[in-house]
């Protein structure tokens, strides 16, 4: 019977991309469970440093490095972390939209950005709204290493130790859990000093051996693995979110399927009604 | 006797975290001992040993490849590039390491290598003797 064949397409089409769908929701469900662990693996050092530096920044050092002094900001520089495909529902889009409402701010205090970019999806975005993008790492992949982001790093360190910008903030996702992904702005530079109070009477540090030798490499390592576990920690947000869009998409195909079959099913019975009305008033004519 | 809080960190693993009563690794510019109370010391580290004796008498012994040593009165935080468990550290593998290092330094056509053979070097030394501090103290 012809009838519906376009029907029948139409839900052969849909049901293979539900395959598709079905499919990549289980690989970003695996692929999850193995970046969440190195997410995980990664936060006691990085949340360790963050708080050795921020003593730091509250201690009355001899030494002031020029990462922990505040200067007029005249040029901001942020460090963007996107992921490298799409697919993964609001994720990308929900923090270029923080990061585009702080740029506005700055814009309408007269302040100019700079941005570096990690991750294919920022940069196409960014150029397209005109931002000045001072350094792109693409393709960093599901297994980040620090030597891929290292050169961009250093292009914002320099660019602040030179005092072409002023202040450095990270841009990034935050993993709360499976279902939410919170976009997150925070500064890096200059040093934030902690609210803890227990820390704000006048002491500082013996340093050994050399006050300025040893801040720099710390601050230096402090803002490589604050970046680092940025990028990890955004790869398990991407995955999960790359799920959730996923299991989604599966479901709305499930119910497209049931809609045409239904419409199906329709038209299949008023073509057989009418065949048989066909028939019996042939045969009553005869 | 007072005690102090301890947490040795690595870039890929929290290694150890609990109270201790002193601690003792190599730092930049020699040997360090550190017992609660100790003034805020901020510190690089060299490829060495890291001792940690608990409150129980017992020592942990860890093997750190260099990093960060932060000491405040009533706590100390170790940022490790990479830290092992002494138990855990593969003495054949060391001793590979070791041997490859040497090679390449003394081998005078590969000038441009010298520096991260040596720095292998120092570090698989230090494993070595890790090792061998684990065995002495367990005799």
């Amino acid at each position: 019977m012809a009838v519906g064949k376009e029907i029948k397409n139409k839900i052969g089409s849909v049901q293979n991309t539900q395959k598709i769908t079905s499919a990549m929701q289980m690989v970003a469900a695996s692929k999850m469970r193995r970046t969440q662990d190195k997410m995980r693996q990664g936060k006691p050092y990085s949340e360790r440093i963050r708080g050795v530096i921020s003593h730091l920044a509250n201690s009355n050092a001899e030494y002031r490095h020029p990462f922990m002094q505040e200067r007029e900001v005249k040029r901001v520089g942020f460090i963007i972390v996107s992921s490298d495909r799409g697919l993964c529902g609001g994720l990308n889009v929900n923090l270029f939209r923080s990061v585009v409402k702080q740029i506005a701010e700055c814009d309408a205090k007269g302040i100019e950005c700079d941005l570096g970019v990690i991750g294919n999806k920022a940069a196409p975005f960014f150029r397209s709204i005109g931002g000045n993008i001072v350094s792109v790492m693409n393709d960093v992949g599901e297994a980040p290493a620090l030597a891929d982001l290292i050169g961009g790093i250093r292009v914002m360190l320099e660019a602040y130790s030179e005092g072409k910008i002023d202040r450095l903030y990270l841009a990034s996702n935050e993993f709360e859990n499976t279902m939410t992904q919170k976009p997150v702005v925070r500064q890096i530079l200059p040093l934030d000093p902690t609210d803890d109070d227990s820390y704000q009477h006048r002491w500082d540090y013996i340093y050994e051996p050399d006050a300025r030798q040893l801040i720099e490499g710390l601050i230096l390592r402090f803002v490589e693995s604050q970046v680092f576990q940025a990028v990890v920690e955004n790869g398990a947000c991407e995955q999960a979110a790359k799920m959730i869009a996923m299991k989604n998409a599966t479901e709305n195909a499930a119910k497209l399927i049931d809609e045409l079959q239904l419409i199906y099913n329709n038209a299949r019975q008023a073509a057989i009604t009418q065949e048989i009305a066909e028939i019996v008033s042939g045969a009553a004519a005869v | 006797m007072a005690n102090m809080q301890c947490e040795i960190v690595s870039a890929e693993q929290s290694l150890f975290s609990g109270s201790i009563q002193s601690l003792s690794a190599r730092g930049t510019i020699g040997e360090l001992g550190i017992t609660p109370g100790h003034a805020p010391l901020l510190t690089g580290i060299n490829p060495g040993v890291v001792t940690l004796h608990l409150e129980d008498g017992s020592e942990h012994l860890f093997y750190a490849s260099g990093g960060f040593l932060e000491v405040q009165p009533g706590f100390v935080t170790l940022l490790a590039d990479t830290a092992i468990r002494a138990e855990d550290l593969d003495e054949a593998q060391a001793e590979e390491a070791r041997a490859a290092a040497e090679k390449t330094m003394d081998d005078k056509n590969s000038e441009a290598d010298f520096v991260s053979a040596a720095t292998i070097m120092s570090e698989s030394l230090a494993q070595l003797r890790t090792l061998e501090e684990l065995r002495r103290r367990k005799r």
